[in-house]
């Protein structure tokens, strides 16, 4: 009969982290729908960039305000998951508190533990102060509505609710309170309970510890369906950002093949194809949907965690247009998920839905208001690219469709035609000296 | 009114068998624009001022390709890259500098891996390294004490992190730098890039560069310093927009140090 409790923990435990593994089997599923790309390169620049602005919070900090609460969350979110490792060993193993045998350094932990689940409770709530009193701006855009806005609230409901839990299991713990070795916060919760009967106390105990470890795991999983994925997905996010300069796009490899044989004279334009050439399907130019783009760009979209950093910096949304950037990568994770519960519906094959990135998610219009001021990748936190993704689907609407604005088809011709965006002959390139 | 200026070509240079110092690329815009113009005449008359050996493509330089590139068009922008560089190979082209962070930006990222391969310059950069080496001067003169805030041109700051070389200049004029609230890596767009240029916004509440030029107002500058050529349109219409034209000029940073040298 006693051993009942370590079965069922053992059983939370396998379900927990069983439901997870296979959250992630699919989330590496769908980032593979994306276009291969190499990101082999610059290791050593890219484990720094990791280091950095992942571990280091290096961009966090660009807003000290909120950066300086995120990392309050960050470190003691980390820090007080050291607990967890005594609780599952506990749990297992039917001990309790076997990390105490360590002696006085065991009162240290927690007591550490302790401040920071008290600072991290605090940070929570002016998040959720700012959020929902304050109303900051970012925070209630047009994107930020129903499942966004709640999935946000619901995050800081979780981070407060596991807080309290641990404060309360150690304030109802009478043994631990009774070592006077590290209950720094929770020795000023015990008198709560003082009216109660030591068996009730043990009950509350008994059931903060379960509720916190069943909270912890059903974290876990909700991260699938949340912005909060940014937790894991911030360092192999960062880690493959991009290295290039920013204003450096990249140039499209078929499209050179093709450009370097039309200006080859020695080529023979009504020559055989090579054997094997015509099994190739014809690339596509550009993205109408997700899985036109790389897998780093699909990292980039369940990466995301909705902070908004980089629609209040866009010149377009500042000034009342409909792009935002943080929509294209909500939408890219929207379209992501739908594309991959099809996959599931299908026997793992996707089937034609009749719908797309393009014009289903994304409008025309909000691709045609991109500046290309990368304002919105130097804003991201977390090393997103909403810019390449845009410009991506340009590419498709101009290459595939012809479908650019009336104006931006004038200044092509006009280049295509005298080597300017106006109609001026080249032949009058050097006019000015004379002027 | 015709002030001749001497502007080799590198058909004449070859011609005569040498090799200039540096190619200065001019752009579409400092070729045509009649405001740009005027910077493409600072620039050289600095060019002159400090005995640098230059020469410019003329009528064989072509659209780099940017706004083609940036509004979606890959296929349009490497046949314009490609046509380029094969002019800049044959004639072994090694140093380019231009007053257009697009041109810039273009010719230094994304033509190498077309086989663009020089070491490019911003004019700005330039006129640091010719200030470093002390084969240029500046001096306050006009500008001595005026407030100057320098608008970041996107292509240029963020996309290639240059922010100081601009600032060094303004600095070296003896004038009041003053930053407005968004500057350097966050500095907001005037609104032209990305081919936006060439089209009319999308519907919004306000256009980007009177927003951009408010944001410039609230620092009261003498006058805006730009480094870029489409930034120096935009922010001209927006001082105009916001009727300050008396009061707020808006200059290349090549005119002020050109100016101020009453060159």
């Amino acid at each position: 009969m006693s051993y009942i409790p370590n079965i069922l923990f053992a059983i939370a435990l396998i379900v927990g982290i069983g439901f997870f593994a296979n959250n992630v089997r699919k989330l590496i599923r769908n980032i593979k729908l994306g276009r291969d790309v190499d990101v082999s390169d610059h290791t050593s620049q890219r484990w720094k960039n990791m280091a950095m602005i992942a571990l280091g919070q290096s961009k966090m900090v660009k807003r000290p305000v909120s950066g300086f609460l995120h990392i309050i969350v960050y470190v003691g979110f980390i820090i007080i998951n050291i607990e967890v490792l005594e609780i599952i060993i506990d749990g297992l193993a039917g001990t309790h508190r076997i990390f105490s045998s360590i002696g006085p350094l065991y009162g240290v932990l927690i007591g550490v533990f302790e401040i920071l689940a008290v600072l991290v409770f605090v940070s929570v709530i002016i998040f959720w102060i700012r959020r929902n009193i304050i109303k900051i701006k970012r925070f209630w855009a047009n994107e930020m509505t129903s499942w966004p806005k709640n999935d946000a609230n619901y995050i800081l409901y979780i981070e407060m609710v596991l807080m309290a839990l641990f404060l309360i299991m150690n304030a109802t713990d009478l043994k631990f309170q009774a070592m006077e070795n590290g209950n720094v916060i929770s020795q000023f919760l015990t008198p709560l309970f003082s009216g109660l009967s030591e068996g009730t106390i043990h009950i509350i105990e008994r059931s903060a510890w379960w509720l916190h470890i069943l909270g912890i795991l059903a974290f876990l999983n909700y991260l699938y369906f949340s912005k909060h994925l940014h937790i894991l997905l911030a360092f192999p996010n960062t880690y493959f950002g991009k290295i290039a300069p920013k204003g450096q796009f990249k140039n499209n490899d078929v499209v050179t093949k093709e450009v370097k044989m039309m200006m080859d004279p020695n080529v023979d334009p009504f020559a055989a194809q090579p054997e094997g050439a015509g099994d190739e399907t014809p690339a596509k130019f550009g993205a109408s949907d997700v899985q036109d783009l790389s897998w780093v760009q699909l990292l980039n979209a369940y990466t995301c965690t909705e902070c908004g950093r980089c629609t209040s910096e866009c010149p377009a949304n500042i000034t009342g247009k409909k792009l935002s950037p943080r929509k294209i990568m909500m939408d890219t994770r929207d379209r992501l998920e739908e594309v991959g519960k099809n996959i599931d519906a299908n026997n793992g094959v996707f089937k034609d839905d009749g719908k797309q990135l393009l014009d289903d998610y994304i409008t025309r219009e909000e691709l045609w208001a991109c500046t290309t001021c990368n304002a919105c990748v130097e804003a991201c936190p977390v090393s997103i690219d909403p810019m390449s993704i845009i410009v991506e689907m340009r590419n498709y609407l101009v290459m595939e469709q012809s479908a650019a604005p009336m104006e931006l088809n004038n200044m092509m011709t006009n280049i295509e035609n005298n080597g300017a965006p106006w109609p001026y002959n080249q032949m009058d390139r050097l006019n000015w000296k004379n002027e | 009114m015709s002030e001749q200026i001497v502007v080799p070509t590198m058909a004449e240079f070859m011609a005569q068998g040498k090799q200039p110092e540096v190619l200065f690329w001019v752009g579409c815009m400092g070729s045509f624009d009649d405001r740009a113009k005027k910077v493409t005449k600072a620039f050289v008359k600095l060019l002159h001022k400090s005995k640098v050996d230059f020469a410019v493509l003329g009528t064989e330089e072509s659209c780099t390709g940017d706004p083609a590139k940036r509004a979606g068009n890959e296929f349009l922008f490497q046949m314009q890259a490609v046509t380029n560089i094969e002019v800049l190979n044959a004639y072994e082209i090694k140093k380019i500098v231009t007053a257009c962070p697009h041109c810039f930006n273009t010719i230094k990222n994304e033509y190498p891996g077309l086989g663009g391969n020089y070491q490019v310059m911003h004019h700005t950069q330039f006129l640091k390294s010719l200030l470093d080496e002390g084969r240029l001067t500046v001096e306050g003169g006009q500008f001595k004490g005026k407030r100057i805030t320098f608008h970041d041109p996107c292509y240029l700051g963020r996309g290639n992190d240059i922010y100081e070389a601009p600032r060094d200049l303004i600095r070296k004029l003896d004038a009041e730098l003053v930053e407005m609230k968004s500057c350097k890596s966050r500095g907001l767009c005037c609104g032209a890039g990305g081919a936006q240029m060439f089209k009319e916004a999308e519907p919004g509440n306000k256009e980007i560069n009177v927003k951009r030029t408010e944001e410039a107002i609230e620092v009261k500058p003498d006058i805006i310093a730009a480094g870029c050529p489409f930034c120096n349109t935009m922010m001209t219409d927006g001082v105009k927009s916001t009727n300050k034209e008396s009061e707020i000029a808006v200059m290349d940073i090549a005119e002020l140090i050109a100016n101020a040298q009453d060159l």
